[in-house]
């Protein structure tokens, strides 16, 4: 029998992952409320993310957690480079361009790892990896914790620079009204740049914040992200709201899908799930008409 | 007829390479990368003609490939019927998913993660399933006889693909010829505008969508019969999703021999990578990344469809030179 | 001199379009006859595009009827309202950009006749009736905006309809073009077309329509004839605003 205190920790496991579910899902909403394109390449940025994780760790001794402070800025101009010079000029004017072109790089970011450093599973044992937090009627992961508040974090940064700064500001009016931010002087190819280079970079903290406790290989990312595809059209391409809390509905419902139906099918599961609200409700529960 | 003449021209080269090379290593080159080239001509139909840019064709391809396989490794089915019935597999899985994602009115974005997530969803079935042998896959047992379609000289499967893929030029171009077609090609310029001009948008897709699996799959039956040998990976991998669409991009998409001419260019790169720096995993996948991208940056309407504006735009202007001024005035 | 009227092509009943808290079309009537041009005008946001979309099936009325040559066709999809007859061009014009001006013709030709060889026939005829015979070659996004208002009325010509509806098709044309387009018009009526126009070019208004139909907030305001609905004091306050009547009243005085 199943006691009610595993149930929570499950949940609250669930709830922990769905944190870092929700922080990939937000950056790929992000990327489609302003630029109107699914970022095919979300996954494979989110493995490279992983695998600079990994060595920086491996071969600078640093701890993934401190690590995030270097690699979020670099995959942020790695985002800003890729849409302002790759993706950006080669849409033409049309939306499938942008489609294909995305799909291109994560074809060759991913084969790149895989050619680069082949497709064995690598890990990161760190001290602390086993650590746990006692709350008296449970315990519950160190990293999970950790990952659980840095996304909070990173989610009011992101609130921050939304609201607060100018660079938001245009950011929202871009996302609304294309032609009339043109018309007021946006340099909308700069924004949208901006825009990739900060869902990038969540993904890049992501990576960052699950290292400790995931695997390191060139599809990693890819299955993770896939997960993220499906919180995103559950919750509404380009709602924020949508992709937290369906991040977090998910994190729940994989936990506890784990303990009753175990790994693969759990998988086939979500992209279930994924398919069937495309098919009957592509908006999502917060999201705009498709 | 005389719409014809070009794909006879093409094909009848093409049947006189055997004559000419007789080394198996090019041969086998030469079969594979026709059987690419009717797996581009499949996505060509519906992404290059219909616009709608499918991300999963591997889905029809494998269920063509598995369809024919089961039958003859389960049930003793002879291949000749088990290669209908894959064809048959393939149209009926296109159908059912066009149906499903047209219906729900999923256009571009939400169209090409709907089919990449169908293929991905029947790869992880096929790789526990017991039917399709799980992780280990299916192996046909050797039978090699005309009427196990299976032949003793590559030539033979030569021909045969080479005739698979005659036919699949042909239907193109009467296709482009059609009534079928134009509204095909309307739909993919502007579906709105279609619809208002009396096209059923919803059936025309449909339809487009059918064919275009079930050409897919005819090549995921050859595969079977010329490699005996089937996996998840193989059958519904994203390796062969992306060869699906690369071919016809590179070549020319929405043209009769784009997808023929962009397969040599891939299958050509892909010996050429493997030839410089060795069989490693992952090497033609990104060279193919790499490829898309530029084509797509540089060249949106491939090789083929290049060549045609270039050509579209000198024989304008040597045509209109005289009357230039006049004609410009009135727009 | 009064002609006999006949019975109307197009009748819309009480059409009604929400969306969400917004009613943006309520309880609109109006009729379209045969041989006659009919205009809808009314100022911006009146919600004659949500009309028209709602006569030619882009969109679903809420509530009340549509009824085109004596069935009820409300709701039906574009394409099958095309096959009765309904053919319609668009504000933005939507050219299938990548194709000659000929073969976006050609799809509206293809609608009646199966075969290519004829279907191209008719888009040829079709494209001299519009004027555009020395551009049948040309890539349709090579032409003018002129050229395109032109190929968008071709294309749905070429459908053979008997009810049209034409989204402010001399929007965005010079003075001259507007001259060259008005007879076209025309002799569509005089072919025995329905024309349903909607406008904001008053001169062509004027000199087109023999019904005219006024739509401001959703709601039909006045219908009657042009010289009628020029001086009804409805619609110039619907246009200038709040007692602009009376003061255009008095200027006249």
């Amino acid at each position: 029998m199943l006691s009610p205190l595993i149930l929570i920790t499950a949940v609250l496991n669930g709830l922990m992952i769905g944190a870092v579910y929700a922080l990939v899902a937000l950056g790929l909403t992000l990327i489609y409320g302003v630029l109107h394109i699914i970022n095919f390449a979300h996954g494979a940025l989110m493995s490279a993310a992983l695998f600079a994780a990994f060595f920086a760790y491996q071969k600078l001794g640093l701890d993934p957690y401190l690590a995030t402070f270097l690699i979020a800025p670099a995959f942020f101009a790695l985002g800003y480079a890729l849409q302002r010079f790759v993706i950006g000029p080669a849409s033409h004017g049309d939306d499938r361009n942008m489609l294909l072109v995305t799909l291109g790089l994560a074809v060759l970011i991913e084969n790149a790892l895989l050619y680069a450093f082949h497709a064995d599973t690598r890990t990161v044992d760190l001290p602390y990896a086993f650590r746990s937090i006692d709350l008296g009627f449970t315990f519950l992961a160190l990293p999970r914790v950790v990952s659980f508040a840095a996304v909070f974090v990173v989610a009011l940064l992101l609130w921050a620079i939304m609201a607060l700064t100018d660079t938001g500001k245009a950011i929202r009016a871009v996302a609304s009204e294309k032609l009339g931010a043109e018309l007021a002087g946006i340099d909308v190819a700069h924004i949208y740049a901006v825009t990739f280079g900060l869902g990038t970079a969540c993904v890049a903290i992501a990576a960052c914040l699950l290292v400790p406790t995931y695997y390191v290989t060139p599809r990693a990312g890819e299955a993770f992200v896939l997960v993220a595809f499906t919180i995103v059209v559950l919750g509404g391409m380009g709602s924020v709201p949508g992709a937290l809390i369906g991040g977090l509905l998910i994190g729940i419902v994989e936990s506890l899908a784990g303990f009753f139906l175990g790994e693969s099918l759990g998988q086939v599961g979500i992209f279930l799930i994924f398919i069937v609200v495309l098919l009957v409700r592509p908006r999502g529960l917060f999201g705009a008409s498709a | 007829m005389k719409a014809l003449l070009p794909i006879a021209g093409v094909v009848a080269v093409l049947a006189a390479v055997p004559l000419v090379v007789h080394s198996n290593v090019v041969l086998n080159f030469l079969v594979v990368t026709l059987m690419i080239a009717l797996v581009g001509q499949g996505w060509n139909m519906l992404g290059g003609y219909g616009g709608q840019y499918s991300f999963g064709h591997a889905a029809f391809f494998g269920t063509g490939a598995y369809t024919t396989a089961i039958l003859q490794v389960h049930y003793g089915v002879n291949a000749w019927i088990g290669f209908a019935a894959g064809i048959a597999a393939g149209a009926a899985a296109g159908a059912i998913v066009g149906a499903l994602a047209f219906r729900a009115g999923l256009r571009s974005s939400y169209f090409a993660l709907v089919t990449l997530a169908v293929a991905e969803v029947l790869r992880i079935l096929a790789s526990v399933a017991p039917i399709t042998g799980a992780g280990v896959g299916l192996l046909l047992k050797l039978d090699v006889r005309a009427q196990s379609f299976q032949f003793q000289s590559r030539t033979a499967f030569y021909f045969v693909i080479l005739a698979l893929l005659a036919v699949s030029l042909v239907i193109t171009r009467l296709l482009e010829q059609s009534r079928f077609g134009v509204w095909l090609i309307a739909v993919r310029e502007n579906e709105d505008a279609a619809m208002a001009l009396g096209v059923d948008t919803f059936a025309v897709k449909l339809g487009a969508m059918t064919l275009s699996a079930a050409i897919t799959a005819a090549a995921g039956c050859f595969y079977v019969q010329y490699f005996l040998f089937v996996d998840s990976g193989i059958a519904y991998g994203t390796w062969i999703s992306i060869e699906a669409l690369l071919t016809p991009i590179i070549g020319g998409v929405g043209t009769v021999f784009g997808a023929l001419l962009g397969a040599l260019v891939v299958k050509s790169l892909g010996e050429g990578a493997k030839l410089v720096a060795g069989d490693v995993p992952g090497l033609d996948l990104m060279i193919y990344g790499a490829v898309l991208i530029a084509v797509i940056r540089f060249a949106p309407r491939g090789l083929v469809g290049t060549v045609a504006d270039a050509h579209g735009r000198i024989r304008r202007r040597f045509a209109t030179a005289p009357a230039a001024t006049g004609e410009a005035v009135r727009g | 001199m009064v002609e006999p009227l006949v019975e109307p092509l197009l009748a819309v009943d009480t059409v009604s379009r929400r969306f969400g808290g917004l009613l943006a079309v309520d309880g609109a009537s109006l009729s379209a006859r045969p041989a006659r041009i009919t205009a809808l005008i009314g100022p911006n946001g009146a919600g004659k595009t949500t009309l028209f979309a709602l006569i030619s099936g882009f969109l679903k009325p809420s509530g009340g009827r549509i009824c085109y040559d004596g069935a009820d066709v409300t709701g039906e999809p574009p394409h099958r309202l095309a096959r009765r007859g309904i053919a319609r061009t668009f504000q933005i014009v939507q050219p299938f950009a990548g194709l000659s001006v000929r073969d976006n013709i050609l799809v509206g030709a293809h609608l009646r006749h199966r075969a290519r060889a004829e279907a191209l026939a008719v888009a040829e005829r079709v494209g001299h009736d519009v004027g555009l015979h020395d551009r049948l070659d040309r890539p349709a996004n090579t032409l003018t905006v002129a050229g395109r208002k032109r190929l968008e009325l071709a294309r749905a010509l070429a459908t053979e309809p008997r009810l049209l509806l034409l989204d402010e098709v001399l929007a965005g044309l010079n003075p001259s073009e507007i001259r060259d387009v008005v007879p076209v018009i025309r002799a569509l009526a005089a072919r025995g077309i329905a024309v349903l126009m909607i406008e904001h070019v008053m001169q062509a208004v004027m000199s087109l329509a023999a019904d005219v139909f006024v739509l401001a907030g959703g709601r039909i305001i006045a219908e009657g004839g042009p010289a009628a609905i020029a001086t009804n004091p409805a619609v110039v306050e619907a246009y200038l605003g709040h007692g602009a009547a009376t003061k255009v009243g008095g200027a006249r005085g």
